[in-house]
């Protein structure tokens, strides 16, 4: 055994670091299924408490759904646990194939090719599709798992100001003798439920001769007025050359993703994207489950509607009572609070009331933008939105915040 | 130090990053990563744009958040490189 002193200490003041500057992520027991309302025991040993959660991706609310619960159940019968395989060696079932037929028709591509998760999709796509030769040039909000795709591909990396359409047609014309360019961004981007302006950006890369790369995996579901995502809500359905999203939100919510768009850049992902290829199949429980989910969402609008519904509610509701919240149509609702200490006093407040949000604040956020997320869902039932606004509302009059502008709070709390 | 070269830093640093709304000010001190205003994906377009500029090549491991933090410890970064 080799790990030393040295080693531990090394690790152990890493951890120090990361509790002293307040970015220790704490995890929660969830004792019950995932749902509107949901079972925690929070700090550990502390009596189970029965809360409203409003920080799940569970768009949908199709995550304990009775049906994909039932395709699940009939899946681990009729195809079993697991596959031990990658799937070009004995990993491949009839009902992945027909998942990802599904997934191209509702996504209005050429072809789909399944992934472990929207994280693998999005560290192996660029890799496969671009080289020296090439241009990256990205959203710099672009999540995570992009960064790290990029950072896997050799292509050149050049990156916008957020949805700054004057700047990456700056960074088009800077990247003009490159071989080929990819404007990369995501759909619905998840800290402020902004959507991307698709339609400027499909024209621009017209203009210049580019492709587009799009993560949609806070809009696969639910956005646009079939749930087809963000290029539907934007009126370029059909006009995105890469399209990665997930399993694990709206639709279902358990796990895997995909890359889909044009089918000569999804078949190279089939022969070379290395997530893809050193990754087990997604198993057969899930992959039935999301055919029941694609099955649902593609025959009825109404999940989509009624998460329509509650999100304009819940967002005209707490603009009334006074909330600063970023404007939008997104389930994703930021309560920007500005400041870090705020946001988390806020949040255990309301988890108190009964009310499980997360307070945000940098580096997740940027510097002085800490805010407190609101996802909604689906599954929320009125009285769950106005128990939720009745708890915002006094937890706001509390700390004196309602009716308050940004500048007022700042004043009030600092950065 | 030329103040020509800080100048045309500072200049890059304001367009490229802050808005045009923005009421934050960039001068040779003002702490660019740690501060927020360039994280560390944003870097990138810095480190291309002194590359083009100067014509230089700066390898990783000189391209640290440490050495791009200001614009005084860009210009230390460039010298190392004959650039005054």
């Amino acid at each position: 055994m080799a790990y030393s002193n040295k080693a531990k200490d090394f690790f152990s003041a890493e951890l120090t670091g990361i509790r002293d500057a307040g970015t220790y992520k704490e995890e929660r027991y969830i004792e019950s299924p995932q749902g509107a309302m949901i079972t925690v025991e929070y700090p550990e040993g502390a009596p189970q408490k029965e809360v409203i959660n409003f920080c799940a991706n569970n768009y949908l609310g199709l995550s304990s759904h009775p049906d994909v619960i039932r395709a699940a159940e009939e899946g681990l019968q009729k195809r079993g646990y697991g596959m031990s395989s990658v799937r070009f060696i004995c990993g491949t079932q009839d009902i992945h194939n027909e998942l990802e037929k599904k997934l191209t028709a509702f996504l209005g591509t050429e072809d789909t090719v399944l992934f472990a998760s929207c994280m693998d999709a999005n560290a192996g796509v660029f890799d496969v599709a671009l080289g020296k030769e090439d241009a990256m040039i990205a959203d710099r909000l672009v999540h995570a798992s992009i960064v790290d795709g990029m950072r896997l591909c050799k292509a050149q990396l050049y990156n916008y100001k957020h949805a700054n359409m004057e700047h990456l047609e700056e960074k088009l014309k800077e990247t003009q003798e490159c071989r080929f360019r990819m404007i990369i961004t995501d759909g619905v981007f998840s800290m402020d439920g902004d959507i991307a302006p698709l339609d400027k950006i499909v024209a621009l890369a017209e203009r210049y001769d580019a492709m587009v790369m799009v993560d949609d995996s806070h809009a696969t579901g639910f956005m646009g007025k079939t749930g087809r995502g963000t290029h539907e809500h934007c009126g370029v359905f059909g006009k995105i050359d890469v399209i990665t999203t997930t399993l694990g939100k709206a639709l279902g919510g358990a796990s895997g993703g995909c890359v889909s768009g044009r089918k000569e850049i999804v078949e190279l992902c089939r022969q070379r994207a290395r997530p893809y290829l050193f990754s087990n199949t997604v198993p057969p429980v899930i992959i039935t489950a999301a055919n029941t989910v694609l099955d649902l969402i593609s025959k009825t609008t109404d999940r989509r509607d009624l998460l329509e519904k509650n999100t304009l509610y819940f967002r005209k509701k707490m603009t009334e009572a006074g909330f600063d919240i970023r404007e939008g149509v997104h389930p994703i609702v930021p309560i920007m609070l500005y400041n870090a200490k705020l946001a988390q006093d806020m949040a255990r407040d309301l988890y108190d009331e009964g009310i499980y949000v997360i307070g945000f604040s940098f580096p997740v956020v940027p510097k002085g933008q800490a805010r407190i997320r609101v996802q909604i869902s689906a599954a929320h039932e009125k009285e769950h939105l106005d128990k939720a606004i009745a708890a915002f509302t006094k937890i706001g009059g509390k700390y004196t915040i309602l009716g308050k502008s940004k500048k007022e709070i700042i004043e009030l709390y600092g950065y | 130090m030329s103040e020509d070269l800080k100048k045309t830093i500072i200049d890059y640093v304001k367009k490229e990053y802050l808005e045009e709304d923005s009421e934050e000010d960039v001068d040779e001190n003002t702490p660019l990563i740690s501060s927020g205003i360039v994280d560390s994906f944003s870097m990138v377009s810095l480190k291309t744009f002194l590359e083009k500029k100067f014509d230089i090549k700066i390898p990783d491991e000189k391209a640290t958040t440490e050495a791009f933090d200001s614009v005084n410890n860009i210009i230390a970064l460039l010298t190392e490189f004959k650039v005054t």
